[in-house]
């Protein structure tokens, strides 16, 4: 088990080293030369010139690449040529946001899509999976800024329940907080709700099938038994998987719906600071994104090594 | 008869089975009746567009759904909603399906070689592919548009660039299945050439899940350009396209409220017709998945 | 004739599986007593309808399957039961025992809490009891080291030792009847006996009653009392085990046996021997032998009415116009 956890530890640590190979290149593309890219001054040629000596821009790519990565290791990315704070501190500000509206979304898909999954498992083609099933497909074919858009308007300008856009911060104000979040987290959450909602379904209905599920109903379970415990324990797995492929969706729909909702995380600074040709800003929340994707999925295939005994534990006999 | 007709003429009677059951839903039914319906729309926009979809009308700026000629009214600039409409399908399409294609079409041969090969091939190619995967499509559209402007040329190039690993990982999985099988091998012991058992033998019987994986991906392809137009990093004004409608329609929620609805009645619809579609192909293909 | 009412009683059982190319009779007509304490075998080849049947008993059968007729518990009809009251028979007077002991256990819950499972939903045990409980019955089933072994998974097991789990989860409220369905197929012939003999230990000690499904004649021969004999869903002869293997009446039997039938010497183990063809399928009761398209005596008059059955001895029946006739020496 432990060996299986080092080989996974340390494929990501290699993946996590080419990507930021690829940024550093990436950032050597950016029009005009990185070093106008960092400092946004003007293009007096002397003024470059400096500042390419500064940074190291003029010496070789390998050494520079490796100073390089010695200072995003540190956590040294820069500072900010538009709001002059250090790239760094504008992370960890915006950072917990981010987090907070992700966790609010995967609780609401966990939450709406695995019960909706389990009981239209429960008797497939009967009337709570049709209406399920449709509102899963509803869910994933949906937009999830438009669907932004229409709660805001609904919720917004026409009843005046929810406020539209903004954020308050969770410390002082909870209850404010959670008026803020709670729109952008169902917009966020439904989406994966609904791929959550299927997957659930489908694998339910596959342990229905099988022959422990036969002995446990020969045990004289009841159905809530038999299906909320046997079938589901086993499906547990696939869900878990299928929510880990879906954090991809997440961190892509943070952008967007943060976007929509005014809310001031990760995602919005990324949008801002393509607009605004912020690349240090940039750079910092590439590779920022880059860890934090290769990371979860880390702990995702750690946590489905968990549930699966079969992996946990190592089998003794035959 | 040797195995390789075997596999031939069974792969044959699968097709047309799975020919009968595509047809037998209703619901996939309507997914294609949709889909060829917007892909009609955006062929004829041309024709069936009353109005001009670029063309400013400062007299008639907002107007609601009905007005003045204008079945689903007209946005801030006085343009009519639904001729607008009919020519973004044009993106939407162009940018879901093409990437998709494009992605697939570079994803197959290298999925074949990683699952072929196998050894150091397959590792380099899957640590690539883990590199590809660290960046959100998003991320990668974003950092594209940083460095080479926002154009629908980036989106189609962001997108079809985040289909590659996917297929990559349904293609090698679904060669290291065959390669075991025993046409396969007999073709090992005649010394036929490597490449020919990769592509003439090997590849249809990959076909069906990268088609199924592709049925996935159509939808969320188009989604996702949706979004990246929305963000302003695909398409630019004045080019009709659905996603900038809805970033437009943001300002006049409260005015125009329409503005923000028809358009993502379209992407909706659109995406669901290929979603249903989707599903239906899926089942046909491979009853048993269900 | 035996005078103690039956424990479980089945008449007149059908069951049919609806399908647009033609329905299935899978088992028609079948009429089944166990009396108490009985070790029942109830033998045929694959497709016969015997695992069908043990399915039935306790509402188990795929959903797809219509069963008509009667099965009496102790008097109780149990077929249209209520589910509830059905579950509270499942487990508690009647429980089974599957035949793959690898996919019968779910792979995610420890054994023990498999086991556990069984007394805490009947006998409303807390869950310390209901483990010591299950340790204590993994004692008698003979899996050693019981108390490191309940908090193992399926998979850490031998087939052998699973199979004793799904037999301790059969008789943890011990049950009147225990239903084996080919107990012993997936194992090595030495964990074959002494699977067989910790069925008998347990008929000797709970005084449950026992139907073992078998196709395998050795495992008849090992424990049985009283067999019966299906054939593509019908029951062909029925007798007690050492008259059905001394002389078989019918001809199918016979070619289970695949001896003469004339002489036998009990205590020989009967191999089962091929008989060429294979099982019919029939959409209703047919208007002839079943057997007939396959046995080596058929004549004319087996092709023109369903063979009615008849009494051949003490507890013994066949059904069969053209029975092996008797030698005695």
């Amino acid at each position: 088990m432990t060996r299986l956890v080092l080989y996974r530890v340390g494929s990501a640590l290699i993946t996590l080293l080419l990507a930021s190979i690829v940024v550093f290149l990436a950032v050597r593309a950016l029009p005009g030369g990185p070093a106008e890219a960092l400092s946004a001054e003007s293009n007096d040629p002397a003024v470059l010139k400096a500042i390419n000596h500064k940074y190291g821009f003029d010496q070789p790519l390998v050494p520079q690449y490796f100073r390089w990565l010695g200072q995003a290791v540190t956590g040294n990315f820069g500072t900010s040529p538009n709001s002059g704070l250090s790239v760094s501190s504008t992370l960890l500000n915006d950072l917990p946001v981010t987090l907070e509206l992700a966790v609010l979304a995967l609780l609401v898909a966990v939450v709406i899509g695995i019960p909706a999954g389990v009981l239209s498992a429960r008797r497939p083609g009967g009337a709570l999976d049709s209406v399920g099933s449709t509102g899963a497909l509803a869910g994933l074919s949906i937009p999830h800024f438009w669907f932004g858009i229409l709660l805001i308007l609904g919720l917004s300008v026409e009843l005046k329940w929810l406020p539209a856009a903004g954020f308050v911060p969770i410390v002082p104000d909870p209850l404010g907080n959670l008026e803020h979040m709670l729109m952008p987290a169902v917009v966020l959450g439904t989406g994966i709700a609904a791929v959550v909602m299927r997957q659930t379904r489908s694998s339910v209905i596959t342990a229905m099938s099988s022959d422990y599920v036969r002995t446990a109903r020969a045990k004289g379970l009841s159905e809530w038994d038999v299906i909320g415990h046997h079938a589901l324990r086993n499906s547990l797995i696939t869900v878990v998987t299928v929510i880990g492929l879906q954090l991809g969706a997440l961190i892509g729909g943070v952008v967007t719906v943060e976007q929509v909702f005014g809310i001031p995380g990760v995602g919005k600074l990324t949008l801002d600071s393509v607009y605004d040709r912020d690349y240090p800003t940039l750079q910092g929340v590439v590779l920022l994104t880059a860890l934090g994707y290769v990371v979860t999925n880390l702990i995702v295939d750690l946590v489905y090594s968990v549930l699966n005994p079969r992996i946990r534990v190592a089998g003794g006999a035959q | 008869m040797n195995a390789l007709a075997v596999a031939d003429s069974g792969r044959a009677l699968a097709r047309r089975k799975a020919r009968r059951r595509l047809t037998a839903r209703p619901l996939s039914v309507i997914g294609l009746v949709g889909v060829v319906v917007v892909v009609l729309v955006a062929l004829l926009a041309n024709w069936i567009s009353p109005h001009d979809p670029t063309l400013p009308n400062f007299g008639q700026v907002l107007a609601p759904p009905g007005a003045g000629g204008h079945l689903l009214g007209t946005d801030q600039l006085g343009r009519d909603v639904l001729s607008r409409l009919f020519y973004g399908s044009r993106t939407t399409l162009v940018a879901g399906v093409l990437a998709t294609v494009l992605g697939t079409l570079v994803a197959v041969p290298i999925g074949l070689v990683a699952g072929y090969f196998r050894g150091w091939t397959d590792v380099v190619i899957s640590r690539l592919v883990d590199v590809v995967l660290a960046f959100p499509f998003l991320i990668f559209a974003v950092g594209l548009a940083a460095i080479l402007g926002p154009s629908l040329r980036n989106v189609v190039l962001a997108l079809g660039v985040a289909q590659i690993p996917g297929v990559i990982r349904v293609v090698r999985g679904e060669v290291f299945a065959q390669r075991e099988l025993e046409y396969v091998q007999a073709e090992v012991v005649n010394g036929t050439p490597t490449r020919t058992i990769m592509f003439r033998h090997i590849l249809p019987n990959v076909l069906n899940p990268v088609v199924v994986q592709t049925s996935l991906a159509v939808p969320a392809t188009i989604v996702g350009a949706a979004i990246l137009s929305f963000l302003g990093l695909g398409v630019q004004p004045p080019t009709a396209d659905w996603g900038t409608m809805l970033s437009d329609a943001e300002n006049y929620l409260g005015q125009a409220p329409w503005l923000g609805v028809f358009p993502g009645v379209a992407i909706f619809l659109t995406t669901l017709c290929f979603n249903l579609f989707g599903d239906g192909l899926r089942d046909a293909l491979d009853p048993t998945a269900r | 004739m035996s005078e103690t009412p039956p424990l479980l009683s089945i008449t007149d059982l059908h069951v049919r599986f609806p399908s647009p190319e033609g329905d299935v009779l899978a088992v028609g007509g079948l009429d089944l007593e166990i009396r108490p304490g009985e070790m029942l075998a109830l033998v045929g080849e694959s497709g016969c309808g015997k695992s069908l049947t043990a399915l039935s008993i306790l509402g188990l059968q795929p959903p797809t399957a219509r069963v008509s007729g009667s099965i009496r518990l102790s008097g109780q009809e149990l077929i249209g039961l209520p589910p509830k009251q059905l579950r509270d028979i499942r487990g508690k007077d009647v429980a089974m025992v599957f035949q793959e002991p690898m996919s019968s256990l779910n792979p995610a819950f420890t054994v023990g809490r498999q086991v556990d499972e069984v007394t805490r939903r009947h006998e409303q045990l807390s869950r310390r009891a209901a483990r010591e409980r299950s340790i204590e019955l993994l004692d008698l089933v003979g899996v050693p080291e019981p108390a490191r072994r309940a908090g193992e998974y399926p998979h850490q097991l031998s087939g052998g030792m699973r199979q004793r789990v799904m037999i301790a989860m059969a008789i943890a409220c011990s049950p009147k009847l225990i239903i084996a369905d080919e107990p012993t197929t997936a194992l090595d012939a030495t964990i074959q006996a002494q699977v067989l003999a910790l069925f008998e230990k347990l008929r000797a000690d709970f005084g449950s009653a026992v139907l073992v499904i078998t196709h395998d004649l050795g495992v008849v021969a090992e424990i049985a009392e009283r067999v019966v004999v299906m054939y593509a869903g019908y029951k062909v002869e029925q007798a007690p085990v050492h008259p059905l293997f001394a002389h078989p009446r019918h001809p199918y039997t016979a070619g289970l046996l695949g001896a003469v039938p004339m002489l036998g010497a009990i205590g020989e183990t009967a191999v089962l021997t091929e008989i060429p063809g294979t099982v019919p399928v029939f959409a209703d009761v047919p208007e002839h032998c079943p057997f007939v398209s396959r046995c080596a005596r058929a004549q004319p008059d087996c092709h023109e009415a369903f063979p009615a059955r008849h009494a051949t001895g003490p507890d013994a029946e066949v059904a069969c116009v053209h029975e092996l006739e008797v030698v005695s020496s």
